[in-house]
């Protein structure tokens, strides 16, 4: 790959500032995985439809399947490696633990993400609210009743 | 919406032990939970070795025809191609390049002809996977077009497009020995069953009621697509990190492959991103495992969503069925004639036609059954299992021809069930006689929960409402074979290695509750190693529901030999009887109240704080071969499944939209290990089902 198809970025991973030089037509998925070892973002249909490589974009869910990296410098990057603190899960992760919300866990990393972004929006999700949000993450596996527990579960773990 | 219930049995003690169980039977989160939602869980798919190539495969573009030419220059001229593979490589390490579990028909790399739209033809290996996806698409193949065939009924016919000169059976499964060296024909194996008289039967019909019904193909579309990385392991030897279902027999199919002892191919697994059956047996290994070779460097093959529907689908089938009938709706003769369109290779689905095959009549008894299941080829990417094993195809074809002649007969859908359901001590049609298989309480429970008594509103005006119950039966693939090993090590911790697969199933926990009541231990104590041929015993594959009971029990008896080393070594240090001895809370316990924690008992036994204790067991349920003209057999299987659901859908008459408003699912599970683990599987089956 020449240089001039490459180029600087900078960036705030899971709080962290850090750098990377990147290929124009590199996905940030592609990035997190050969720069920075994180496989929780998935690629998996490859076109957007199915959320398995969720990101979260200056607190935005995204599809990092589509996303070129060069797009990411100066934003603020969350994966699901970012979302514990000092060994303790998060509390959308912890309920996922609990109401088992998942199955084989390829999509669940994407799940937990989304399920992030909504929070932050709507603090007491509405059932019709959570399969809206919920609606660009699929799961093969077919958890969602399980899914959808964990989400209510929670909100109210962010709440109390 | 989604309501599954899990028909119990009454809480059991250990037989042998005479106590409560205290991990089994006890709803439990997976052991690896943590590592799902922080994303540091373990995928093949997240594997990158150094020096690393990826693969690319270039497909054909045509259904049928001879390969004339194959023109790489074009892609080998692309920056940072390494090699562009075809047969004639292949071929430099693998003369008879033709793999498959039921038969040795599909190439590495297709050799002199394709079979299907999207068969592999090359493959372009380069240090970036953009550059082989480029360069992949610079290969240019000429062909000469043959005609080709999609319908199974139209394949199987006498003059349509041959696929295959010659039917070769691979010789694992013996129930696939008597089709070899067929010539000129589609059909890859007709499996027969007969039993009674079936034109007595129909003789003696009020009605003989007649159809024809289709299922479509359905594709797994597991969320992490296939993936295989080889490696070459010094001389002679060979590493494949597979998202397979099946490693033990990667190991073996690769060896007899490339003509080496099994000892010099290792192939290990991680968790799978979904199986579903598509991961099964073998699909990308071969041909990385050779590209590794050819060019003695790591590989990596990765499919991309769109590829998975290239290389594994469930069957359609078209099933004609016919059913006579007595006025008082006793079903005195059925027979069924079922095409599987198992697409251009083989692959599992001659075992798939055979083992469900033999359930078309339902879990119905019926005293003059004649049923014939054709494995047909198609130039159709190949079929396989899907979450079933073909049993969906038939009980919709049965279920539906039920709910027709209930209601030609004027009955009650659910009472025709019941007047023909098949009970325990009665002979299945095979000649297996039932047991275990609770048709009544799956009926009961299901006409509860369904409230099938009550009245039902049908709707009005533009919505239209209806109710409709389904029962099917499933027999356990047979026959197979489990080994297990549990390790005690030096710190009296403890270790299960096993080659089945976690791909969702939660088997990691099943198989560690397992362990763990055997040896009295907390369930997360327990230490499951994932499949790895150099360490992990064999196992015939993770398939056709058959893991909880065949490698559970191989679990239970390699547990239970440890237990067996655990006291007897402690019997010895404390001076007791080995019959005064339990194993409890990691510790040998005496009934006087004596204790020596495992860690001590390792200590006992070697004089130091190390060592390691290894206890084996394996398990291989009892099977009879059924006769290939009659189909009969004494001793088809295991055990049998039996599952219903039931479901209210309202149609919208204008739009033509259908909302499932209520589903039920009721299964007789027996005892189930993790019972939240079961419904958990259970429910989200029946939603790909419904979409299927």
């Amino acid at each position: 790959m020449s240089a001039r198809h490459e180029r600087a970025v900078a960036f705030t991973l899971n709080g962290r500032r850090v750098g990377a030089t990147v290929a124009t037509h590199e996905t940030i998925l592609e990035v997190l995985q050969r720069e920075f070892g994180l496989f929780g973002a998935r690629e998996s249909c490859g076109q957007g439809l199915c959320g398995c490589c969720t990101l979260l974009v200056n607190g935005t869910a995204v599809s990092g399947c589509l996303y070129f990296a060069a797009f990411a410098d100066g934003a603020e990057l969350t994966t699901v490696e970012g979302l514990a603190k000092n060994g303790e899960l998060h509390p959308i992760q912890r309920a996922f633990v609990e109401k088992s919300g998942f199955q084989c866990g390829f999509c669940t990393p994407g799940f937990i993400l989304m399920t992030k972004e909504l929070l932050s929006r709507h603090p007491q999700p509405t059932e019709d609210e959570i399969r809206h949000y919920l609606s660009g993450n699929l799961c093969r596996c077919a958890a969602y009743p399980d899914i959808i527990a964990a989400v209510k579960r929670a909100a109210e773990l962010m709440r109390a | 919406m989604a309501d599954t219930i899990v028909v119990p049995e009454a809480p059991v003690a250990d037989a042998d032990a005479g106590r409560a169980l205290r991990e089994v039977g006890r709803s439990m989160p997976r052991l690896e939970s943590t590592a799902k939602v922080d994303g540091s869980v373990e995928y093949i798919h997240n594997l990158r070795l150094p020096g690393m190539l990826y693969g690319r495969i270039h497909r054909s573009s045509i259904a049928h025809g001879r390969i004339v030419r194959i023109d790489a220059s074009a892609a080998l001229a692309c920056d940072g191609v390494h090699a562009v593979i075809t047969a004639d490589d292949v071929a430099t390490i693998v003369p008879n390049p033709y793999y498959g579990p039921a038969f040795h028909d599909q190439p590495i790399l297709a050799l002199g002809k394709v079979r299907h739209v999207g068969e592999p033809v090359a493959v372009v290996l380069a240090t970036d996977p953009h550059v082989a996806e480029e360069a992949a698409d610079l290969v240019s193949v000429e062909y000469e077009p043959f005609d080709a065939v999609f319908d199974e009924v139209a394949a199987a016919a006498p003059g349509a497009p041959i696929i295959h000169d010659e039917l070769k059976p691979a010789g694992m499964f013996t129930d696939l020995e008597h089709v070899a060296g067929r010539r000129g024909t589609n059909v890859a194996l007709d499996a027969r069953l007969r039993t009674g008289d079936i034109e007595k039967g129909f003789a003696q019909a009020d009605q003989v009621f007649e159809h024809t019904f289709r299922t479509g193909k359905v594709i797994h579309a597991t969320f992490e697509p296939m993936v295989s990385v080889a490696e070459p392991a010094g001389p002679g030897g060979l590493t494949i990190h597979t998202a397979s279902q099946s490693p033990s027999f990667v190991r073996s199919e690769i060896a007899r492959l490339l003509g080496w002892p099994e000892n010099r191919v290792r192939v290990r697994t991680a968790f799978l991103g979904g199986g579903f059956g598509a991961k099964l047996y073998i699909k990308l290994e071969a041909m990385a495992a050779v590209c590794a070779l050819l060019v003695r460097k790591p590989v990596r093959i990765a499919l991309t969503m769109d590829e998975q529907f290239y290389t594994i689908t469930k069957h359609g089938a078209t099933v004609l069925i016919r059913t006579g009938v007595t006025n008082d709706g006793r079903i005195t003769a059925r027979q069924v004639e079922t095409y599987w369109n198992g697409g251009a290779y083989a692959d599992i689905g001659p075992r798939v036609t055979q083992k469900s095959g033999f359930t078309a009549a339902g879990p119905y008894d019926i005293e003059h059954v004649a049923l014939d299941n054709y494995a047909v080829y198609t130039n159709d990417p190949p079929a396989g299992a899907l979450r079933g094993f073909g049993i969906s195809q038939l009980v919709w074809a049965y279920e539906r021809q039920a709910d027709i002649i209930a209601r030609a007969l004027g009955i009650d859908p659910l009472e025709f069930r019941r007047r023909n359901a098949l009970r325990n001590g009665r002979k299945h049609a095979t000649g297996t006689v039932v047991y275990g298989m609770e048709v009544e309480a799956v009926l009961d429970r299901l006409a509860e929960k369904m409230e099938w008594h009550r009245p039902f509103d049908r709707g009005s005006g533009t919505i239209r409402r209806g109710r409709g119950i389904a029962i099917g039966v499933k027999a356990c693939v047979s026959p197979t074979t489990s080994t297990a090993a549990v390790h005690v090590y030096g710190d009296g911790s403890c270790a299960v290695h096993t080659s089945t697969v976690d791909m969702g199933q939660a088997s990691d926990t099943t198989l560690a509750q397992i362990a763990a009541e055997v040896l009295g231990l907390p369930t997360p104590d327990v230490r499951i190693v994932h499949p790895d041929t150099d360490v992990t015993p064999y196992d015939m594959a993770t398939l056709g529901s058959r893991s909880t009971f065949h490698m559970g029990n191989a679990v239970r008896r390699a547990a239970e030999d440890v237990r067996a080393q655990l006291l007897r070594i402690a019997a010895g240090a404390l001076g007791v009887d080995m019959g005064d001895l339990e194993c409890r809370d990691g510790a040998v316990l005496s009934r006087a109240g004596a204790k020596l924690t495992f860690r001590e008992v390792m200590l006992a036994r070697f004089a130091m704080q190390a060592g390691t204790i290894v206890g084996v067991g394996s398990y291989t349920p009892s099977y009879t071969k059924p006769d290939p003209r009659t189909g009969y057999s004494p001793n088809i299987t295991p055990f049998w499944m039996l599952g219903g659901a039931g479901a209210e859908v309202e149609v919208d008459c204008e739009t033509g939209r259908v909302t499932v408003t209520k589903l039920v699912n009721v299964a007789d599970v027996g005892r189930a290990i993790n019972p939240a683990s079961v419904e958990r599987q259970l429910c989200p089956a029946c939603s790909i089902c419904r979409a299927s």
